[in-house]
């Protein structure tokens, strides 16, 4: 039993220091990756998905060696994974531990559904408000109409 | 205002868009004034309209300011496959003002952060159409004396028509009434909604034209287009019930108006015309006043 746990935890293997993002929902992954923009970061990452979770089913966890995420960069997260956890490790203890947030302002990263945005025709970096922090609507800067939850595409 | 661009209803306060009022009714007792001869207003019209270019057009033309711009993207470098960006950005550099007409929602909102001199939205696609907006409040304040404590019917297409959503936002500042009556298909957007109970004001909803008529002191007619309808039975359906006939106006009050933002294809029988409830060419001329406020208080010289 001792073992199994053990195993389950080196299932992606600790860092000396860096961050933790923990509890992605697992379809997530890829995704989170791609908006923190860690495809070209230079950093160690390691990273897993579909692994077990009490709480949720199968998550993801996202490890990145020497990297310390500002809140507005880790909280671009919260659209695809609102439970994730950030994790700071410092020489391989957890220094701090703390929720992402939907920020007020979701700048480039989601495509406006309405496809006769300005947005979705010249070359231009897409603006929103969050009018709801509960069921996330998104309020586009430029043609004002809502992009809601189940329609966000990310560019 | 100066050098403030006008995109939204919204991007002006309550006070500044009664500022612009007060400013058009000076225009209206002196629409010649030699006041715009040192400045340039470029007019970017990427879909055609007639009376929002013209109006505007003469409103600069009576200030003695000069006028350069398309009517159409066809006959622009935007045939040539130039970006919004660059034309934007050309363009300012001829002119002090650009009024923009674009049929891409959020066109407006995008030129004004890119260009070095004001933009006035001229409406951008289905999203807003400000200085409409001005002018509805204008006709309003001139026919009934105020804005307060006033019966508003808007009839027609209230899902997608643009101006009856700015009039909105703009109206809730005021202690108005609201009555709806549309198809059940073209009923105002929660979105717009919002604004209306976020104030707590009354809102009626009606399907039924002749019921809505005896409460209004004003009545906003728009038109209703077929191409909104994806079951074109439901268009043949609704079509004739909100149209506006004379003999309708018999219940309604002495002193409401009708108004329609225009073009006018059906929805208004030219048997109102005659009547002098009917108020939508006078309304049309409002236009140039409160464009001639706006122009002059944006550059500067009111």
């Amino acid at each position: 039993m001792e073992n199994k746990e053990l195993r389950k935890e080196l299932q992606v293997s600790a860092i000396e220091n860096g961050s933790v993002i923990d509890h992605i929902p697992a379809d997530s992954v890829f995704q989170v990756i791609k908006i923190l923009g860690l495809e070209s970061a230079d950093n160690q990452i390691l990273f897993g998905t579909n692994l077990d979770s009490q709480k949720y089913g199968k998550k993801g966890i996202i490890k990145i060696s020497n990297k310390f995420f500002a809140p507005e960069e880790i909280n671009k997260i919260a659209l695809v994974a609102p439970q994730a956890t950030l994790i700071v490790i410092r020489d391989y203890k957890v220094t701090e531990k703390k929720q992402v947030e939907v920020p007020d302002e979701i700048l480039k990263i989601v495509k406006c559904f309405n496809p006769n945005c300005i947005t979705n025709h010249e070359q231009i970096q897409t603006r929103f408000e969050l009018v709801s922090k509960t069921e996330i609507k998104l309020h586009c800067y430029y043609c004002e109409k809502i992009t809601a939850k189940d329609n966000i595409v990310f560019v | 205002m100066k050098k403030r661009s006008l995109v939204s209803i919204n991007d002006y306060t309550k006070e500044e868009q009664l500022r612009i009022l007060d400013l058009a009714e000076e225009f209206e007792q002196q629409p010649t004034q030699k006041i715009l001869q040192d400045y340039v207003v470029a007019t970017l019209f990427f879909e055609p309209s007639t009376r929002t270019r013209l109006s505007f057009e003469s409103a600069v033309s009576r200030l003695g300011g000069k006028i350069v711009g398309f009517s159409e993207a066809s006959s622009s470098s935007v045939s040539k496959g130039e970006s919004l960006k660059d034309t934007i950005l050309t363009v300012s550099n001829y002119s002090d003002l650009i009024v923009m007409r674009h049929p891409k929602e959020g066109s407006a909102r995008f030129a004004s952060e890119v260009a070095t001199v004001p933009i006035i939205n001229a409406g951008d696609g289905a999203n807003q159409h400000p200085t409409q907006c001005l002018l509805d409040l204008y006709s309003i304040r001139k026919t009934q004396g105020k804005l307060d404590d006033l019966d508003i019917v808007f009839v027609g297409d209230l899902k997608y028509g643009r101006t009856v959503h700015s009039d909105v936002m703009a109206l809730v500042n005021f202690n108005v009434r609201f009555h709806f009556v549309s198809p059940p298909e073209l009923k105002l957007p929660s979105s717009v909604k919002k604004y209306i109970k976020d104030k707590n004001l009354e809102y009626y909803q009606y399907t039924d034209l002749n019921e809505a008529i005896p409460k209004g002191d004003i009545i906003y007619m728009t038109r209703i287009q077929r191409e909104r309808f994806s079951d074109p039975i439901e268009y043949e359906k609704v079509k004739n019930a909100y149209i506006l006939k004379n003999n309708m106006l018999k219940h309604s009050k002495e002193n409401v108006k009708v108004l329609h933002p225009l073009p006018r294809v059906n929805e208004i029988s030219l048997d109102v015309d005659d009547n002098p409830k009917a108020y939508y060419f006078q309304q049309a001329l409002n236009g140039v006043y409160v464009r001639q406020a706006l122009v002059a208080s944006i550059l500067g010289v009111k």
